[in-house]
């Protein structure tokens, strides 16, 4: 497309529907203790 | 719900509820000023007619065709059809639990929340039958989660250290009776790091939390021993040492920036640059705005400024072929935590616990000694308050108020939930400051992104972990693994 570039694929509504296995890491286990960024986080789902 | 900015030359668009991430051009920009859902198959004529002085029919025509494909796509005004999974915000086997193995210190940090290491209470270690129990706790109440996170913290959890290394033999050997998986996090200040820790840590622990606020003149002000001294010369040398050792595996030095340092991307480029460090976390100090070092409202802009500066920064590193992880800008756009997590949130209360000293269990190590929200012990596991886990588990972006119209909504979940209490007076009202700084993170993290992929570079973030042992490691996540 010429007036738009798209950065991402995947679609988050997707994500809902086979999501929430619960075997991601918690959002303060990595290198926040005072504040909160779960997007960063990686999902550990094995058959994503 | 859309979310548009314009930052460093790039109009970007962020598509709430698909997550859809776009750049686009200055006439589809001044389109999106106009168009409102349910879009209309062609351009309507009122829009062409506003935008006619700024850009010719056929490139407005043009621009709207894409839009709309956009749109029909679902990327563009999608809708927000998450509630119904928010309703289904039960309570959720316990995963990951931060073990105040000792609740004191050696420094005296002058914002530490945890009041210098005892949490406004006494200071004390943990014993390694308190640990044990915990591990059992964690255990019991995972159900069947597998990968189990347990996080070393205090105080200073070298100050216990025959403990935590007891505690990882206790767990290695129950993680093989239960088919469970135990991932160790040790945060630390360092100052008791030896060659014989670091050996221990890098074989281990899975991610290292390195505490270091940056230059010396900024770390030396509020990371200062008991008799006052700065601890920046002696422990700069063993982080160095530890992280030359450390490989590939996961580590984050981490800092804290308050109002005395709001040019704080000197510092994150201090570690880089000066010191070595690639792998950075530096959060904003989280304490009563009437404190004197404190960020508040009015700090907004600066605060804001600074992290537009650290993200041109970045970019401009990246070009020269430089790369550092910033973790307060680790975005990952396509294989990123599911909807669900992102309901969720931090899991404090409810798939997070912290374990204090003396085996009591609270929500995060944030509220430790707040008696009012303790959840129980880990020596009386039938004990464990299910009803204010329940509480926490039902604190997601859809209850907490504003949340569910905010476009930084699937990014932040709801902030930090110990925070929201403190500053905001309640779980489930977020704290405005933390929100103005996280989303103006989450804009440059996008526009980092963009510029990149301008440039045809990629983030850096798909280098091999190392954990599994492979030279080619598949894995194509932002976090190591």
């Amino acid at each position: 497309m010429k007036h738009v570039q798209s950065l991402n694929k995947s679609n988050l509504k997707e994500s809902a529907a086979k999501g929430g296995c619960g075997e991601c890491q918690a959002s303060c286990q990595s290198a926040c203790k005072t504040s909160c960024t779960v997007a960063n986080q990686k999902c550990e789902h094995e058959d994503k | 719900m859309i979310h548009k900015y314009s930052l460093n030359g790039f109009n970007i668009v962020l598509d709430v509820h698909s997550g859809g991430v776009s750049v686009v051009d200055d006439a589809a920009y001044r389109l999106l000023d106009y168009i409102t859902p349910p879009m209309a198959e062609k351009c309507p004529r009122e829009i062409l007619d506003k935008l006619s002085g700024e850009f010719s029919e056929s490139q407005l025509n043009e621009a709207y065709d894409e839009l709309y494909s956009m749109y029909t796509d679902g990327i563009l005004f999608s809708e927000d059809d998450y509630a119904q999974f928010a309703d289904r915000m039960v309570s959720s086997p316990v995963k990951a639990m931060c073990l105040l193995v000792a609740q004191d210190c050696q420094l005296r940090c002058k914002y530490c929340f945890a009041s210098t290491g005892d949490y406004g209470g006494h200071r004390a270690m943990m014993s390694l039958e308190t640990a044990k129990k915990a591990i059992d706790f964690l255990i019991e109440k995972s159900g069947k989660r597998r990968n189990l996170n347990l996080d070393f913290f205090g105080g200073e959890p070298l100050m216990n250290w025959e403990v935590v290394k007891q505690t990882v033999a206790y767990a290695r050997e129950q993680e093989k009776l239960h088919d469970k998986h135990f991932l160790f996090t040790v945060t630390t200040n360092g100052v008791q790091l030896t060659d014989d820790k670091i050996e221990y840590m890098n074989k281990e622990m899975h991610n290292v939390v390195l505490s270091l606020d940056g230059r010396k003149s900024v770390n030396d002000y509020f990371r200062v021993r008991a008799d006052g001294s700065g601890s920046y010369d002696s422990i700069v040398p063993k982080f160095q040492k530890f992280v030359k050792a450390r490989g590939t595996k996961e580590y984050y030095v981490r800092g804290t920036f308050t109002n005395k340092n709001l040019d704080f991307a000197n510092d994150v480029l201090h570690y880089y640059d000066d010191l070595g460090f690639d792998q950075i976390s530096m959060e904003p100090v989280v304490t009563d705005p009437s404190v004197e070092y404190a960020l508040r409202e009015e700090h907004i802009p600066a605060v804001s400024a600074e992290y537009e500066r650290l993200a041109k920064k970045i970019i401009e590193y990246r070009k020269a072929g430089k790369f550092f992880n910033y973790f307060h800008f680790m975005i990952d756009l396509d294989q990123g935590p599911c909807a669900i997590k992102r309901l969720r949130g931090c899991g404090c209360g409810n798939e997070y616990v912290a374990v204090s000293a003396d085996g009591d269990v609270y929500p995060c190590h944030q509220f430790v000694g707040k008696d009012e929200w303790k959840m129980g012990s880990v020596y009386d596991p039938a004990g464990f308050d299910t009803k204010m886990k329940e509480y926490f588990a039902r604190a997601n972006v859809y209850s907490k108020e504003g949340c569910k119209d905010c476009w930084a909504k699937f990014y932040c979940s709801g902030g930090c939930n110990a925070n929201n209490l403190e500053y905001a007076g309640d779980v489930l009202k977020p704290f405005k400051l933390s929100c103005e700084f996280e989303k103006k993170r989450l804009e440059c993290a996008i526009m980092i992104k963009a510029a990149l992929a301008a440039q045809g570079l990629d983030d850096g973030s798909s280098e091999s972990c190392g954990d599994c042992g492979e030279d080619e490691c598949e894995s194509t996540a932002t976090v190591r693994c």
